[in-house]
């Protein structure tokens, strides 16, 4: 089983594509169907923003054993223009696509943790871990 | 894919059979507006319980459609939401405002059988 699962992000198709591959990841996996849920519903949100910021970039989906601790991670990439302020996109309620949404506080509440690098002008990478329970 | 829209009596029933693209929902939105229209429908049922992740596309999309059919005079009622999948809804702050939902089919139809009797 490889480490890494690379999906590219370019069309909505893609969008459901790197969901389902996230859900059945997680269950393989061994996380619940309610978490395997909100794992399918995290990618949703970071790969339509990619389609809808960037026009196209990658999602990954990551697992990592430690010490019998079981993660998926996925880390959403793209060179497209980058959030200018960061701190502002995480605030609930916030948009600045005339109510799309980036949904980032949400995705932030459905994983376990959120690590996001934003550059203006050269992109973004947004890193999300659910661990097993 | 393309959802199958069914006719019953002055009820249309769309029924989602699997995950959704973008495209596919904008397509059910506009064949669903159009259908009530065609039928002169009152009520509109979208049955999503095949749905994996009603994400805020999917959960806006829902939305848009409730009010154009209301727009039209009719009413729509959302069917068979998952609990994960209610779970995560809740957890990514959606909330799918004042469309009324019912389990499953048998019970959206109660609601606008009840809704369409006590007015007339």
């Amino acid at each position: 089983m490889p480490a890494d699962i690379p999906i590219a992000i370019a069309s909505d198709k893609d969008i459901l594509e790197a969901r389902q591959r996230g859900r059945a990841l997680a269950l393989q996996l061994g996380f619940s169907v309610g978490e395997a849920a909100l794992i399918a519903t995290a990618i949703s949100e970071l790969a339509r923003n990619i389609v809808l910021y960037a026009g196209h970039g990658m999602i990954t989906l990551w697992q990592h054993s430690v010490a019998g601790r079981v993660s998926l991670a996925i880390v959403a990439t793209d060179q497209g223009p980058g959030i200018a302020d960061v701190a502002l996109a995480l605030r609930d309620g916030y948009s600045s696509s005339g109510g799309l949404g980036l949904g980032l506080p949400g995705v932030r509440r459905l994983m376990d943790e959120f690590e996001i690098v934003s550059e203006p002008g050269h992109g973004t990478t947004i890193t999300v871990r659910k661990w097993r329970l | 894919m393309e959802v199958p829209i069914l006719k019953q009596g002055p009820f249309l029933i769309a029924t989602i059979q699997a995950a959704l693209s973008d495209a596919d929902l904008l397509q059910l939105r506009t064949a669903l507006v159009h259908q009530v229209v065609r039928s002169r429908s009152l009520g509109v049922i979208v049955d999503v319980t095949a749905m994996d992740v009603m994400d805020s596309f999917a959960s806006r999309t829902l939305l848009e459609i409730s009010h154009m059919i209301r727009l039209r005079g009719a009413d729509t009622v959302i069917v068979g939401i998952q609990p994960e999948v209610a779970f995560a809804m809740v957890q990514l702050g959606l909330t799918l405002e004042d469309i009324p939902t019912a389990l499953d089919l048998e019970e959206g139809l109660a609601h606008l059988q009840q809704k369409f009797q006590t007015a007339h």
